[in-house]
């Protein structure tokens, strides 16, 4: 028997509510108080194809998926013929005997366990809608687990409107009870609740992070043109906008977008944009013109694997130098990586802080498998970032000794900057080069020293990263092996850590989570004690490992690269790390 | 009040001698005279292109923006804080080239802003090419053996995407241009001022004479601006005589209006600060 360790796949055509199915089984689960985490694939089509989400549940702590299937709930028959290999022996499939016919030659897999059960017919006797078939099917693999389906019932009765939820508890009790009354014992695997206090972490994606991450830090206007996976952000603040007062506007292209939040933030508003590559490519002008007009900005990039469309529902890392290096001209930055759903709420916070600390861009680079798979967490502490505005004039009236100058020359080069409509200032700027009152300048001697001005602010920002958990180090100081990351990849990472640290291996991984400016002194201080280092990314070129060349003329020794557009798996990922070792 | 003077500012004017722009930027201050306006509620935003030095040169709030985005950069502000007043300057090419885009969008929104264009029907700072409204046959360096497409009409697509105040100045007559942006920026709702602003240097066809010969006002001849097919039709009234004034005018929610939940309130009067997410939290649990 085992308890409290199981990977189930639901799957199914596009439209049948598999997020959704996946998403309760996973919280269900978490409300007995095991680890989750789940994760979807979907194609880019809206009915058809083929759609699956993976929940993973265990009573150890988790940061993935796992690279086999325990448990499969299949609505149509692809399902089974696609997954029946990542079934473990034992592993068991509940399907619908009566629609769905599994010959031996197809199943052709004698070790694997099928669970049988009439989901069409239970909803027909309900009178339910056909898509409920997804709620029987999961009431019976809570039954086979044997695990307690009132909690099921309380997640669906917080998820849905009361009568949805009571047509869902019905359906799941069906298939429940007749898991139960078939297959009662005939299953390896079981879950048991180990907390009875229900409530105590919170379930969510990265995209509802990131948003939750904005509302906190008083973002107030969000404008954005749906683009798959940065989508969810969009999905998320709207039905908010009432209760916190924001604006949250669907502009008519990506560019619209990022000059809205150029100018709600130049009015002196918070305000924030979210896209993917394809979206950002159009910002990149507007990106420019932040930059050159030192008009604050945070926007969040959720990567998915290009050049161009490429694979528009999956996920990649191939954006990272892009990011760095969008818009002609030169002007400083900053690029965040945040690698779970708690960093993206933390980092979001942050990027507000440091967009209008120095008056520049930030950049939350993602990707779709952080933004769109579902991560627990503790309920973030809304207290430990603290909101800093930097030299922000709030008040009435100006009342400095001259002329309100926006681009004043400062010893850091940070000008304070007046909100708009402020009795007595004045306040102008430029996309062109200009003086420090914004008035247009060609002049090569101002040109030289605005240039200063804001590349100034820039030797601050890396003081002020000191204070910034720029770098994260797991496992111990000294290792045998380091590995290096940024972003999504860290769930994999830490997952195959546990593995190798079991099979005796001593190593230790560095997360880089501040890309731009690069934390050089942190990252320098881990690479010169490792022994072996290997860098894990999602993209072709391994961009991380040209940015440690760059800045710290240092050559990893082995990379280890995936751009199938799917996650690293934690076995897979353990085992490429045996192979380069 | 604002005064010629406290609208001066003192960046040189690089305009050729004679340049349709002058009598724009005149038209602007006086209409800022005029409506007793704050400088400090005052944004004047810009694009690229001859137009774009309006931020220069006269003492208001500024923002000169890129190539085609004056409509939403001036919508963030204008969202952002609904107690100043936007007004946009745009070019032809600006505006109906690279921000064509934009244009249908912030008109059917209804965002309360003023949008100038200065449609002098040709790109000036780049020395001379055709622009979305030269005419056809246009000779220019881009277009050597005439522009093959008919011109846009940007009075009419404006009809069509919904305006609530389209209107159309000419720089040759400012107090009539002045009259026009009054009424402009006084629109509760977006208002289209295009106006004719010949270009001295770059433009041989629709000169101030060109211009001077067709004009001719709505007003005079007993337009009814509340009736929209008839600014429809006059909007398509082009050749020996080309009408200027107000084509049509209403009074529609601006998109603010359908936000209750800000109302007028400027959002950076809001507090950042002690935003209470617990109740989104307690949901995800």
């Amino acid at each position: 028997m085992i308890v409290n360790k199981i990977s189930v796949l639901i799957g199914g055509e596009a439209g049948a509510g598999i997020t959704r199915s996946g998403f309760l089984f996973a919280k269900a689960c978490l409300r007995g108080g095991l680890y989750v985490f789940g994760t979807n694939d979907y194609q880019s089509l809206i009915r058809g194809g083929h759609n699956f989400y993976i929940a993973r549940a265990d009573a150890e702590e988790i940061y993935s998926q796992a690279d086999t299937i325990d448990l499969l709930l299949a609505l149509n028959k692809e399902t089974i013929l696609r997954h029946k290999d990542e079934l473990v022996s034992g592993g068991g499939i509940v399907y619908d005997g009566e629609e769905i016919i599994l010959s031996n030659e197809e199943l052709s897999r004698d070790y694997l366990k099928l669970y049988p059960v009439p989901l069409r017919r239970i909803v027909k006797e309900l009178n339910g809608a056909i898509i409920m078939r997804n709620t029987v099917a999961l009431g019976a693999a809570i039954g086979l687990l044997d695990y307690d389906l009132e909690i099921l019932n309380e997640v669906m009765r917080d998820t849905f409107k009361p009568k949805v939820a009571e047509s869902n508890i019905k359906a799941a009790k069906m298939g429940y009870d007749y898991a139960q009354e078939h297959y009662a014992g005939n299953f390896e695997y079981r879950l048991e609740k180990t907390q009875t206090d229900g409530k105590r972490k919170i379930f969510l994606t990265g995209n509802e992070a990131v948003g939750l991450g904005a509302i906190r830090a008083g973002c107030k206007f969000y404008a954005a043109y749906p683009m798959t996976p940065a989508t969810g952000v969009l999905h998320f603040m709207a039905p908010l906008d009432r209760k916190y007062n924001m604006i949250v506007i669907q502009t008519e292209s990506e560019i619209a977008a990022i000059n809205m939040v150029a100018g709600a933030f130049f009015a002196g508003a918070r305000a924030m944009t979210a896209t993917s590559g394809g979206g950002f490519c159009l910002m990149s002008e507007g990106l420019g013109m932040t930059g050159m007009t030192e008009t604050p900005a945070v926007i969040m990039l959720a990567q998915r694997p290009g050049p161009s469309t490429g694979l528009p529902t999956y996920s990649g890392q191939g954006d990272l130098r892009f990011v760095i290096h969008a818009s002609q001209g030169e002007f400083p930055r900053v690029v965040i990586a945040p690698g779970d759903v708690e960093e993206c709420f933390y980092k979001t916070m942050e990027a507000f802080n440091l967009a209008e600390k120095f008056q520049i861009p930030v950049i939350l680079i993602t990707d779709k498998y952080l933004v769109e798979s579902h991560g627990a967490a503790d309920v973030f502490d809304q207290n430990r970032i603290r909101i800093d505005r930097g030299l922000l004039l709030a008040e009435e009236e100006y009342v400095g000794e001259e002329e309100y100058k926006r681009h004043k020359f400062t010893e850091d080069g940070v000008s304070p900057r007046a909100m708009l409509g402020m009795r007595g200032a004045i306040v102008r700027t430029n996309a062109d080069e200009h003086d420090e009152l914004g008035y247009t300048t060609d002049d090569p001697e101002l040109t030289t020293k605005m240039v200063d001005k804001r590349f100034k602010k820039l030797n601050v920002l890396i003081r002020e990263l000191e204070n910034y958990e720029t770098t994260k180090l797991y496992g111990p100081k000294e290792a045998d092996v380091t590995i290096l990351g940024w972003g999504s990849t860290k769930g994999p990472i830490r997952e195959a850590m546990k593995i190798l640290s079991k099979e005796g291996l001593k190593l230790n991984y560095l997360q880089i989570i501040y890309l731009n400016p690069f934390p050089v002194a942190n990252v320098q201080k881990i690479l010169k004690s490792a022994k072996k280092t290997v860098v894990v990314e999602n993209n072709k070129t391994s961009q991380l490992s040209s940015l440690i060349r760059e800045h710290l003329l240092m050559t990893v020794d082995h990379k280890i690269l995936k751009y199938t557009g799917r996650p690293f798996n934690p076995k897979e990922l353990s085992q490429r790390i045996k192979e380069v070792l | 009040m604002v005064t010629l003077g406290d609208l001066k500012t003192p960046a040189k004017n690089t305009w050729c001698p004679g340049c349709g722009n002058f009598g724009i930027l005149m038209g602007f201050k006086k209409a800022l005279m005029q409506l007793g306006l704050e400088r400090e509620k005052v944004v004047l935003v810009s694009g690229i292109g001859c137009h774009g030095k309006m931020v220069n040169y006269v003492n208001v709030n500024g923002f000169h923006g890129i190539h085609g985005r004056v409509l939403p950069l001036a919508t963030g502000i204008k969202l952002a804080n609904p107690n100043l007043t936007v007004v946009g300057f745009a070019g032809d090419a600006d505006q109906y080239d690279e921000g064509w885009g934009h244009f249908s969008h912030a008109i059917r929104r209804n965002i309360d802003i003023t949008l100038i264009v200065h449609n002098n029907m040709v790109l000036g700072l780049t020395t001379g090419q055709t622009t979305s409204t030269s005419q056809k046959g246009f000779k220019t360096k881009s277009t050597p053996f005439g522009s093959i497409p008919p011109a846009l009409n940007p009075i009419a697509h404006a009809l069509v995407s919904h305006g609530t105040f389209v209107a159309r100045g000419y720089a040759g007559d400012m107090m009539h241009l002045t009259g026009l942006i009054v009424e402009a920026i006084k629109h509760k709702g977006f208002a289209l001022l295009d106006v004719f602003q010949p270009c001295v240097t770059f433009n041989y066809l629709n000169t101030y004479d060109w211009f001077k010969e067709r004009v001719y006002k709505l007003e005079e001849e007993g337009h009814d601006y509340t009736d929209k097919w008839k600014a429809l039709e006059k909007s398509f009234e082009w050749g020996d005589r080309i009408p200027i004034g107000i084509f049509y005018k209403e009074e529609r929610p601006t998109y603010r209006d359908g936000l209750p939940q800000v109302k007028d309130m400027p959002l950076t009067k809001l507090p950042t600060e002690d935003v209470d997410i617990a109740p989104i939290l307690e949901s995800m649990m």
